[in-house]
C-alpha cells in the first residue's frame, strides 16, 4: 500500500472543502472496499479524508412517507431498521445477503454505492484492465469471466457491479443526494452509475469533488411485498451470480404494480424496465413472468464462461415473482 | 542419547482403550491458543527485527533482462532490495533420490534469486527488507522488472494429450495391472466408461506461511510455520552451506498445513537469505496472494474410470487412469489411482498414471494426495454402474468387497467396510432413499442421498523419542514432531500417561523443535502412529529402568518383582497389591530423574536407523495392505430453479482402528469432510491458460465452504484396533476428505438425475 496523508473532516462543509483542494484524495467511509483496493495497489490515493465523524448517520421518515438514509448509516443498522424492514423488506434482505456480519458492521450506504467490481483482472495489477488502466485492454473477455456481465457491457469492459444493496435501491427508485463546494445535487440512482462504453474507468456521474450525503426512498406501498433473491456459488460470503430485487402488486389476478432490478449480471445495478413493462397489466402467471424475463434478457450477451447467466437470470426472475405471488402476499 | 534401539514391530492385538486413550480429552494447547499466548512463527518477538516482502514475476517463462529497484529503495524505511543481481550465492537444491525421503524437502528446483530465469508466473524475483511490513510491501510494489519472454506451456487441458507415463517409486506407486481389463470391459454385459476432471486446489491454511530468521555467525534460528522442521533444517543447511547442527528450527504452533507446509518454499529461503545479507533478524509473513504464488497446490486431473460387470454386479473389469500435472521445476506426482487397486474385487484391473510437465510452480501434496480426488472418480463410476445394473450402490459395493487385496493378493491387516456401510445405512436411513433420481422434493428443493467409500493407506515413519520421569512425579516426553492443529501433543500425552500409569496432567510433551529427538514430518496420516510406536517402546524401557533402580534397594516393595508381572498405575509400578510410585523410587535412590530413549541422533545411528526403517517399511508393505476406510453418507438439496446445491445431512462411519482422542479425532474427520465439501462444490484455483497465472489468489474468490455451507456432521467410529499398528491406530488426518466429493456427486444425481463429472459441481452444470 502506498503511503498516504490522512485527514479527518469534522463536518460536511469541511469535507467537501478538503476534497476540492486535494486532487487525488478519496473519502474514507467504512473502508471495506477502498482499503482492500489500496492493499492490492489498485487504488493509490495521496490523501484519505476520513468522513466517519460526519453527522450523516440518521434514518428518518419523510413527510410523504418516504425514508431518508444518511450516507454514513452502517449496512447492519440499515438492515435492522424497523422502517426499512416493514416498508422496504427487499432492501433489508439485500443487505443481509451481502459480505459478512463484520463487513456489514463497517460498510456505509454511500460507500456501498461506490463499491468497485470484483472482476479478477481488475484486482490483479499484472493483468490488462481498461477500468484500472485505461487503454490497457480487457483480459476478462478472453479469460475467467464466469462472474462477469451479460448486460450493459462493452468491448472495453465486462465488469459486473458487485453491490447487493444498490440493486434493491435501484428497484425502489432511490435518489442520491450529493454535495460539493458548488452546492447540492439530487441524482436518481438509476442514472447514478454509468455504462462502461469506452471509458469504464468512469463508473458514476459523481464528480471528483462531490460527497454523497444521503439516499432517499420515495413512498412505495407495493414494496411492502418484496423480495431479494441472491443466487451464488456458496451459501454465504460470495458475490451474486444473479440476484433479483422484486416487488409485486396483484389485483384480480392481474399485475398492477411491479419493480424488478438485477444484480450480478450487469455493469451497473440493473433496473429491469423491460420486464416491468411486459408485466404491468398482464396476468400474474408463470407464463407472464417467463415472458417478462425473456424480454429483459433479450439483449444479453454471453461470453466464454457466463452464457449460463442468461438462463439463470430468467429462472431467478420467475422464481422470485412466483414466490411473491404464492408466499409473499402479492395477490 | 547414546542408546540405539529400533522400535519393535507391534504385531499383537491390544485392547487399546485405557484410562486416557480413547477419551475425549481437551487439547493441551487449547488454553494458550484461545488466550493468544501461543506465539506463531511471525509473532515471536525479537528486538530489531526487520520485515521482508516478495516481488513476484508476471510472466510464466523468461529471462529477467533488468530490475529497476530505484523507486523501491527510496521508500522510507527500506533497508535492502535483494535481486538476482546482488543476492549472495546459495547452493541449488539437491537432486531428489528415490530412496531418501529427505531429498524431497525442496518445494521446487529453482535457486531463488541466484538465477535470471523465470520458471512460473509468480516466482519471486526480489525480496525487499524494511523496518516495517508496510514499507516492505509498499516498496515491493515499486520494483519493476523487464523480461525477455520465452515460449511456455501452461494449459493443463491442452497439454494432457501429450502426457507421459509417471515413473513409479517405492513411496508412490504409479499403477499396476491384472489380466486384460480392456478385453474384459469390451466383453462385459454391463459397463460404464467415464471421463472425470478435477481442478487445481490450494490448501488455504488459516496461517499464511511465515518465517522469522536470526543468524548468529553460522548458527541460525528459524521460527517457521512448518509441518517438517527436519526438512527445513536440512534444506537450509544445504542451501547456505552451514552445518545442520548449527540450525535450530522451531515450530510449536502452526496454523494448519494440509501438505502446503510440508516442503520448503521460497519464502523460507529468502527470509533466511535476507537475514544473512542484512545482519538483522528478519521476518516474513506471506500475503494470501504470496502463498498462492510461491507454494504449490494440488494438481488438476483428468481421469478415466471404466467398469465392466456381470448382470449380478460382479466386476469383471476395473480401469482407472489419470493425467496429472507437475511443474518443470518439480512437483509431487499424485497417486490418483492408488485406492482403486484396493477397493473392489475385479477379475481384471488396469491402473495407470500419466503426467504432463508445465511451466507452472511445482505442485505439492494436499490432504490425501491421490485419494481425495481419485475416490471421486471411482466412487461416482461405481454409482453410475449401480444405476446401469439397477442395483443399490451399497449392494454393488458389498458384492465386490474383496477378501484380499485385488491387485497383488496381499492380506488386509484389517478391513471393516462391510460393517461401516451396514452401520451407516441403518443410522442414515438409507432405506428411505428413492432409487429413482429426481423424484424426491421438499418445496423448491430436489432432495437426494449419496454414498461413497473413504479410503486412505496407513503407514509409519521413523521417530526418535525420549521419556523422562522426575522425582516430582512429572513425565516429560520429547520428540520433534509437528503440531498444526491435529492434537498430536494431546494424543501422545494420553498414550504416555496410560503406558506409565501416571495422571494425564503430569505429562508434558515437547515437540516442534529440531533441538528435540528427530521425528518425521506431519504427513501421510502417519505421525501419531509413528511417534506412538517409539513412545511406547521408550515407556517400556523406562519402566524396566525404574524397576532395576527400585530393586537396588532392599526396602522397595518391588524387590523380587519381574518386569512381565508389573502393572503401571497410580503413578508407579505395582504387582499384586504391592508397589511404589516413580517419585518414591527416585527419591530413595537420590536421583532427580531417569530417561529412556528410542533412536539415535548420531550420524551412524541415524544411517542404521534409516536402513532398518526402510527395510521394515518395505517388508511391511509386501506383507500387508493397511488402510483407514469408511462410508460417507450425505443428503443434498438442489434448488429446482437455480441449481444451487446445499448439503443438508452428513454421516461418516469410519474404520480408523483405535481412536486415541475422541474429541480431536472427530475434529480431524469433520475437517476433512468440510474440505471435501469444498472440493465437491466450490473450490477451484483459476489458472489462466493464456499465461499460467492464478487469478483468484484470495479467500474472497477461492470459495472455501463457509459455515452456512456445512451441515451438522455426524462421525462414528467402529473403534476396533488394527492388529499391526501401535495401539491399533490407523491414522485419521486424511481419510475424512476421501469419498466426500463422490458422495455429494452421487447425491446430486439422486436429487436431479444429472451426473456432474467435472469438479466443482457449480450450479451452472445443473441448469
Amino acid at each position: 500500500m502506498k503511503t498516504f496523508a490522512y485527514l479527518s473532516a469534522p463536518d460536511v462543509p469541511s469535507a467537501v472543502r478538503a476534497i476540492s483542494t486535494e486532487p487525488g484524495a478519496k473519502f474514507l467511509g467504512g473502508g471495506t472496499n477502498l482499503v482492500d483496493l489500496m492493499r492490492e495497489g489498485v487504488e493509490a490515493p495521496d490523501t484519505v479524508i476520513d468522513i466517519t465523524r460526519l453527522p450523516l448517520t440518521g434514518v428518518e421518515e419523510l413527510p410523504d412517507g418516504g425514508v431518508r438514509i444518511g450516507a454514513l448509516v452502517r449496512n447492519s443498522h440499515l438492515a435492522a431498521n424497523q422502517l426499512i424492514r416493514s416498508r422496504y423488506p427487499l432492501l433489508s434482505q439485500a443487505i443481509l445477503t451481502g459480505a459478512s456480519a463484520q463487513l456489514r458492521n463497517m460498510a456505509t450506504v454511500g460507500g456501498n454505492l461506490l463499491q468497485r467490481t470484483r472482476c479478477l483482472y481488475f484486482y490483479d495489477s499484472a493483468a490488462a484492465c481498461n477500468k484500472r488502466e485505461p487503454g490497457s485492454g480487457c483480459d476478462a473477455i478472453g479469460g475467467f469471466n464466469r462472474g462477469n456481465a451479460i448486460l450493459g457491457a462493452s468491448e472495453s469492459c465486462i465488469a459486473t457491479h458487485p453491490s447487493d444493496m444498490a440493486v434493491a435501491l435501484v428497484a425502489l427508485d432511490a435518489v442520491v443526494e450529493v454535495e460539493s463546494v458548488r452546492g447540492t445535487r439530487r441524482i436518481p440512482l438509476v442514472d447514478f452509475h454509468r455504462l462502461p462504453g469506452t471509458t469504464p474507468q468512469v463508473e458514476t456521474v459523481l464528480e471528483a469533488d462531490e460527497l454523497i450525503t444521503a439516499v432517499e426512498l420515495p413512498p412505495l406501498p407495493l414494496a411492502a411485498t418484496s423480495r431479494y433473491r441472491k443466487v451464488r456459488d456458496r451459501a454465504s460470503y460470495a458475490f451474486a451470480l444473479v440476484s433479483v430485487a422484486a416487488a409485486l402488486e396483484v389485483e384480480g389476478g392481474v399485475v398492477t404494480g411491479v419493480r424488478i432490478a438485477l444484480g450480478g449480471v450487469a455493469t451497473k445495478p440493473w433496473r429491469a424496465h423491460e420486464a416491468e413493462r411486459v408485466l404491468l397489466g398482464a396476468p400474474a402467471t408463470d407464463e407472464s413472468f417467463r415472458r417478462a424475463a425473456e424480454a429483459e434478457l433479450a439483449p444479453a450477451v454471453g461470453r466464454s464462461q457466463n452464457e449460463f447467466k442468461i438462463e439463470l437470470a430468467q429462472r431467478a426472475i420467475v422464481a422470485t415473482l412466483r414466490t411473491l405471488l404464492t408466499e409473499g402476499g402479492a395477490a | 542419547m547414546t542408546q540405539v534401539q529400533n522400535p519393535p514391530v507391534t504385531t499383537t492385538t491390544t485392547t487399546a482403550a485405557g484410562k486416557y486413550v480413547g477419551q475425549a480429552v481437551d487439547r493441551v494447547d487449547g488454553a494458550v491458543k484461545t488466550t493468544g499466548e501461543a506465539r506463531f512463527a511471525a509473532e515471536v518477538p525479537y528486538a530489531n527485527v526487520a520485515h521482508a516482502a516478495l516481488v513476484h514475476s508476471t510472466v510464466s517463462r523468461g529471462r529477467i533482462t533488468a530490475v529497476d529497484t530505484t523507486a523501491a529503495a527510496a521508500v522510507e524505511g527500506v533497508i535492502s532490495v535483494i535481486t538476482h543481481e546482488n543476492a549472495v550465492r546459495m547452493r541449488p537444491p539437491s537432486k531428489v533420490s528415490p530412496i531418501d525421503i529427505d531429498s524431497m524437502a525442496s518445494g521446487t528446483t529453482v535457486n531463488y534469486l541466484n538465477t535470471d530465469q523465470v520458471s512460473w508466473n509468480g516466482q519471486p524475483i526480489a525480496v525487499v527488507v524494511a523496518e516495517t511490513p508496510h514499507a516492505a510491501h509498499e516498496a515491493a510494489g515499486l520494483v519493476r522488472a523487464t523480461y525477455e519472454v520465452q515460449p511456455s506451456t501452461v494449459d493443463f487441458k491442452a497439454e494432457a494429450p501429450n502426457a507421459e507415463p509417471q515413473p513409479s517409486s517405492l513411496i508412490l506407486p504409479s499403477g499396476g495391472s491384472k489380466g486384460d481389463a480392456e478385453a474384459a470391459l469390451a466383453a462385459a454385459p454391463v459397463s460404464v466408461d467415464l471421463r472425470f476432471t478435477t481442478p487445481m486446489h490450494h490448501h488455504n491454511a488459516i496461517e499464511p506461511h511465515a518465517t522469522t530468521a536470526v543468524w548468529d555467525g553460522d548458527r541460525l534460528t528459524v521460527h517457521e510455520a512448518s509441518q517438517s522442521v527436519v526438512w527445513v533444517r536440512k534444506h537450509l543447511a544445504h542451501k547456505f552451506s552451514v552445518p545442520a547442527e548449527g540450525i535450530r528450527v522451531i515450530a510449536p504452533f502452526v496454523g494448519g498445513g494440509f501438505g502446503g507446509k510440508a516442503n520448503v518454499w521460497a519464502g523460507t529461503i529468502l527470509t533466511v537469505l535476507a537475514a544473512r545479507m542484512t545482519g538483522r533478524p528478519v521476518r516474513m509473513l506471506l500475503t494470501r496472494e504470496g502463498v498462492y504464488r510461491t507454494v504449490g497446490g494440488r494438481t488438476p486431473t483428468i481421469q478415466r474410470v471404466a467398469l465392466g460387470a456381470r448382470s449380478d454386479g460382479h466386476l469383471t473389469s476395473l480401469i482407472h487412469t489419470s493425467v496429472s500435472q507437475l511443474g518443470r521445476v518439480g512437483g509431487m506426482a499424485e497417486p490418483v489411482t492408488s485406492q482403486s487397486s484396493h477397493l473392489y474385487a475385479a477379475d481384471n484391473l488396469l491402473l495407470k498414471q500419466e503426467i504432463v510437465k508445465l511451466d507452472q510452480i511445482a505442485n505439492t501434496s494436499m490432504r490425501a494426495p491421490g485419494e481425495a480426488i481419485g475416490t471421486y472418480a471411482i466412487e461416482v463410476a461405481i454409482d453410475e454402474l449401480a444405476a446401469e445394473l439397477g442395483m443399490d450402490p451399497i449392494e454393488l459395493r458389498m458384492v465386490n468387497e474383496p477378501e484380499t487385496d485385488p491387485l497383488h493378493g496381499r492380506k488386509f491387516s484389517h478391513r471393516m467396510l462391510r460393517e461401516a456401510y451396514a452401520r451407516g445405512a441403518e443410522r442414515f436411513g438409507w432405506a428411505n432413499r428413492s432409487p429413482e433420481p429426481g423424484v424426491t422434493r421438499d418445496g423448491r428443493w430436489l432432495v437426494g442421498m449419496g454414498v461413497a467409500t473413504a479410503y486412505h493407506p496407513s503407514f509409519q515413519l521413523r521417530a526418535n523419542v525420549t521419556v523422562r520421569v522426575s522425582v516430582d512425579g512429572g513425565v516429560l516426553v520429547r520428540c520433534g514432531f509437528q503440531e498444526m492443529g491435529m492434537g498430536g501433543a494431546t494424543a501422545q500425552a494420553q498414550i504416555a500417561a496410560d503406558a506409565l500409569g501416571v495422571p494425564f496432567e503430569s505429562v508434558r510433551v515437547e515437540y516442534g523443535d529440531t533441538a528435540l529427538p528427530l521425528a518425521p514430518m506431519a504427513g501421510g496420516s502417519a505421525q501419531t502412529a509413528s511417534v506412538a510406536t517409539s513412545l511406547l517402546a521408550a515407556c517400556e524401557k523406562l519402566k524396566k529402568s525404574m524397576l532395576e533402580l527400585a530393586k537396588k534397594s532392599s526396602e522397595s516393595p518391588l524387590r523380587g518383582a519381574r518386569a512381565a508381572d508389573l502393572s503401571a498405575r497410580d503413578g508407579g509400578l505395582f504387582h499384586g497389591g504391592r508397589g511404589e510410585t516413580y517419585a518414591s523410587i527416585l527419591a530413595r535412590a537420590g536421583i532427580p530423574s531417569v530417561d529412556a530413549a528410542i533412536g539415535s541422533e548420531t550420524r551412524l545411528g541415524d544411517l542404521v536407523g534409516n536402513m532398518r526403517f526402510m527395510s521394515k517399511f518395505l517388508m511391511d508393505r509386501r506383507r500387508w495392505v493397511k488402510a483407514a476406510c469408511g462410508a460417507q453418507f450425505c443428503e443434498v438439496r438442489v434448488d429446482a430453479d437455480t441449481g444451487e446445491v446445499r448439503v443438508s445431512r452428513w454421516l461418516g462411519v469410519f474404520d480408523v482402528g483405535t481412536v486415541i482422542n475422541a474429541k480431536t479425532a472427530t475434529s480431524q474427520l469433520k475437517g476433512g469432510i468440510v474440505m471435501g465439501i469444498g472440493a465437491a462444490l466450490s473450490e477451484e484455483s483459476l489458472v489462466d491458460p493464456r499465461h499460467g497465472r492464478v487469478m483468484n489468489p484470495s479467500l474472497a474468490e477461492y470459495h472455501l465452504p463457509v459455515h452456512a455451507d456445512v451441515p451438522r456432521i455426524d462421525v462414528e467410529y467402529l473403534d476396533v484396533p488394527d492388529p499391526t499398528m501401535p495401539l491399533g491406530l490407523l491414522g485419521i488426518g486424511e481419510v475424512g476428505i476421501t469419498g466426500v466429493a463422490g458422495a455429494i456427486a452421487n447425491a446430486v444425481h439422486n436429487a436431479t438425475g444429472k451426473r456432474v463429472r467435472d469438479l466443482p459441481i457449480t450450479l451452472d452444470k445443473l441448469l
